[in-house]
């Protein structure tokens, strides 16, 4: 019995001591260095205009429709897409007859608003969900497929667009990790600024 | 796979063979009582700190019923520690958000969830959960259950090491000097890289961004009590609105998910995981996730062959567990990037492969590589979405899981668990030449292979047991996201993740429903339970069966547990009880879906 009662002694101390050790003095002392170190990323990579408001994070992905602007991917976010609140993918799976439906939309509008034939491929990331729906980034393809609508919309050449979209496009990690991706937000928020 | 991916993966795995020595010699360190390491100076007065205040005496050692009960005691402490602070997390500091307590239930699947490694999570984290839920009810667990699965591997591996003796090492120096000299170091590190990489770490209130180009949306509209009103044809009634702000999540994640990455626990921050950009933003952050998921059940392979002597048999043990893993990535990147003939069909780029759920900046590699990982180890951390995979691709993870979890697997949990299959290996090697099975000289008998037995037995039960309960139940079938075999392969994919502590789900499937439904949150909650402790008990069991033994010297008939011949029944007897168990049930969900996708089938 006197075994028993120093083995529950020793878990409800041990607990208490790893929740000041791990819960307490670790986030803190994470927390510390990185905001000495790295304070804008460790804030959310906020993207902050002249007056002081906050517009986005260069993370996270933003719904753009209008004509003006590349588009985003689509987004199961929320019940509108690209709620920050709610991060989530569609989760339907490969027989789904409700994804289905929504690519054979996706695919009519994306030809008829980038003008592509009803043969054209078009880029899988144009017309699918991301995990996050807030995926903040497109294919190059699926950008350089847009660029002849922006440079008419907006005036500018498609030399000029192209320029943008390689600005606003990452290369993959150390050559080899990952793929490259343009980020929407960061490119769109270029195209304002090279009016 | 493109030739990029091929070097990425070639990558992965030489890093992985590079740091398993190095890590394998530290662990032998960490997991001495005795033993010396380099952060002795700074740590050293913590540890001593510790047993003095839990009025512990290093040296005594328990043997196999004395290292369980501890490991219980300490399991159930952190269960209710838990509960409470998840129940009432609106009377606790740090709830900028002014989030509500949560349902009994929910509170109970998650106490569980997060104590036995698996982290399944029923909620979405930045709708639910406070930091201060976040990073003391969740994140203590996150090192603990952790350690809690090194120190079991630790005293396994002690039960085949040591011979004619009774002692397995004690619990509670295990737990302390493997959270403290193991873990914690590690993490600190690893966070700092991760916020470089642009994760947050912050104690901030939610950020609210005005749009760059507001948009028209159109929304239900709402009566009086909150509830959407319906026109006269019974259609929900829509109002235009305009969506001009965006919510940003912040809070102290990169601290969180360096060790639910690192101690294979897995339960994101946010509710899209390791697939928000938040959580894994770059493909450098993912590369660095994916190795420290592996990072320590491959040095644990090290850690058994110095002690039982024998380096050799830790290789094959670390060479099964690779060509399995090989074997999985494979075959997932491969259906992967040939998609979905259905979605190709409508005008979809055959070449861009099934981008459903996934993100751009990893691309279809590092998605299907991340699946796979996820599931060989019990991490269940997921940076795409499995349930839109592609029959095949979804099938990987989850025989990945149903195997056991022994590729590498979940920190001490993998070693252990492949450390059964071993003795079942040995024994299958001994049935076949009529000799009585030796393992490391000592004998296996009839008690040992029951104990081996039981563990996976139990394992077959809960998972297949809960599906087909949940599969003829009306609360069952409520969940569902997809209809058809993909319905059954969320249900299956539930119980093989609760029951595996893994943690990754099909997440279409709603565990935690609007209208209060326990029966999810309870039953996956038993199978996490049943999962860990029930597998746990026969294997510590087992331990204390093989202490005891006394070792016989090697003769010319003595099986060899190191080399080719080893690793290929080794890999063999895991393949084969997998199959034996699960492909009935696989072939209702996957398989026959793999086939209805090429027939063009929808539901």
């Amino acid at each position: 019995m006197k075994a028993l009662f120093s083995e529950i002694r020793g878990a409800v101390v041990s607990t208490l001591v790893f929740a000041v050790v791990l819960c307490g003095f670790y986030p803190v002392a994470v927390w510390g260095v990185s905001q000495l170190a790295f304070k804008h990323k460790a804030d959310g990579s906020l993207i902050v205009d002249k007056d002081g408001t906050v517009r986005g994070s260069s993370l996270l992905g933003q719904a753009f429709t209008g004509e003006k602007y590349f588009h985003s991917r689509p987004s199961a976010a929320g019940v509108n897409g690209y709620d920050g609140a709610s991060s989530s993918g569609s989760n339907l799976g490969p027989t789904s007859q409700k994804l289905n439906d929504a690519i054979k939309d996706r695919i009519a509008a994306y030809r008829s608003v980038e003008g592509l034939n009803d043969k054209d491929a078009v880029p899988a990331d144009a017309v699918t969900a991301s995990g996050s729906g807030l995926d903040p980034h497109i294919s190059v393809k699926n950008a350089e497929l847009q660029a002849g609508r922006i440079a008419k919309a907006r005036n500018l050449s498609v030399e000029k667009v192209k320029e943008l979209i390689a600005a606003s496009t990452s290369k993959p990690d150390l050559g080899i990790l990952g793929d490259a991706s343009v980020n929407v937000l960061e490119l769109n928020l270029a195209l304002d600024a090279a009016k | 796979m493109h030739s990029t991916d091929w070097l990425q993966f070639a990558l992965f795995i030489g890093l992985l063979a590079l740091i398993t020595k190095p890590l394998g010699i530290y662990l032998t360190q960490v997991l001495d009582v005795n033993g010396k390491t380099w952060l002795d100076p700074a740590i050293g007065p913590l540890e001593r700190l510790t047993y003095a205040l839990m009025g512990l005496d290093r040296r005594k050692e328990q043997d196999w019923k004395q290292y369980t009960l501890a490991m219980l005691l300490f399991s159930l402490v952190g269960i209710v520690f838990t509960y409470l602070i998840l129940r009432y997390q609106h009377l606790l500091p740090l709830n900028p958000q002014n989030l509500p307590g949560l349902s009994d239930h929910l509170a109970f699947n998650t106490a569980v969830s997060f104590t036995t490694n698996t982290n399944w999570q029923s909620y979405g984290g930045e709708s639910t959960m406070s930091y201060f839920s976040q990073m003391v009810g969740l994140t203590i667990h996150n090192f603990t259950s952790a350690a809690v699965g090194i120190s079991i591997a630790a005293a396994l591996v002690r039960g085949i090491a040591r011979a004619s003796a009774t002692t397995l090492g004690n619990f509670w120096v295990d737990l302390v000097r493997t959270t403290y000299y193991l873990l914690l170091p590690i993490c600190f590190v690893f966070a700092l890289f991760l916020v470089s990489q642009g994760i947050v770490q912050n104690f901030k209130s939610y950020d609210t961004a005005k749009l760059v180009e507001p948009q028209a949306v159109q929304v239900a509209k709402m009566d009086a009590s909150n509830q959407p009103l319906v026109d006269a044809a019974g259609k929900p009634v829509m109002e235009d609105k305009i969506v001009s702000e965006q919510t940003i999540v912040q809070g102290p994640m990169a601290s969180q998910i360096a060790i639910k990455m690192l101690g294979t626990n897995g339960g994101g921050y946010v509710n899209a995981n390791a697939a928000h950009p938040f959580e894994n933003p770059t493909p450098l952050s993912n590369f660095v996730q994916m190795l420290s998921i592996f990072a320590i059940g491959s040095a644990l392979t090290y850690y058994l062959g110095r002690m039982v002597k024998n380096q050799g048999h830790g290789w094959a043990v670390w060479a099964a567990m690779m060509l399995l893993f090989v074997g999985g990535v494979l075959v997932c990147a491969h259906f992967e990037a040939a998609g979905n003939p259905i979605h190709q069909a409508l005008g979809v780029a055959t070449a861009d492969g099934n981008m459903e759920g996934k993100e751009v900046r990893f691309g279809i590699f590092n998605s299907s590589l991340f699946a796979t990982i996820t599931t060989a180890a019990s991490c269940g951390a997921v940076n795409s979405m499995h349930d839109s995979f592609t029959a095949i691709g979804g099938l990987v993870p989850l025989f990945m899981i149903e195997m056991g979890e022994v590729v590498i697997g979940g920190v001490g949990a993998g070693l252990y668990g492949m450390l059964v299959f071993v003795v079942l290996a040995v024994f299958i090697a001994g049935l076949m030449v009529g000799r009585t099975p030796e393992y490391l000289g000592k004998k296996i008998q009839a008690y040992d292979v029951k104990m081996a037995m039981l563990s996976l037995l139990v394992l077959c039960m809960s998972i297949l047991g809960f599906t087909a309960w949940a599969c003829v139940s009306d609360w069952g079938l409520a969940g569902l996201n997809n209809a058809g075999p993909h319905g059954f392969s969320e249900i299956l994919y539930a119980y093989s993740s609760a029951t595996g502590n893994n943690g990754s789900a099909f997440a279409g499937l709603t565990a935690n429903p609007a209208n209060g439904d326990p029966h999810y949150n309870v039953t996956l909650g038993l199978a996490m339970l049943i999962g860990r402790f029930l597998m746990i008990v026969p294997i510590m069991a087992l331990a204390g069966s093989l202490v005891k033994k006394k070792v016989s010297p090697p003769s010319a008939g003595t099986f060899p547990v190191s080399g080719a011949t080893f690793t290929l029944l080794l890999i063999g007897t895991v393949v084969l009880i997998g199959a034996l168990n699960f492909l009935p049930a696989l072939a209702l969900g996957p398989i026959v879906e793999h086939f209805l996708t090429a027939g063009g089938k929808l539901f």
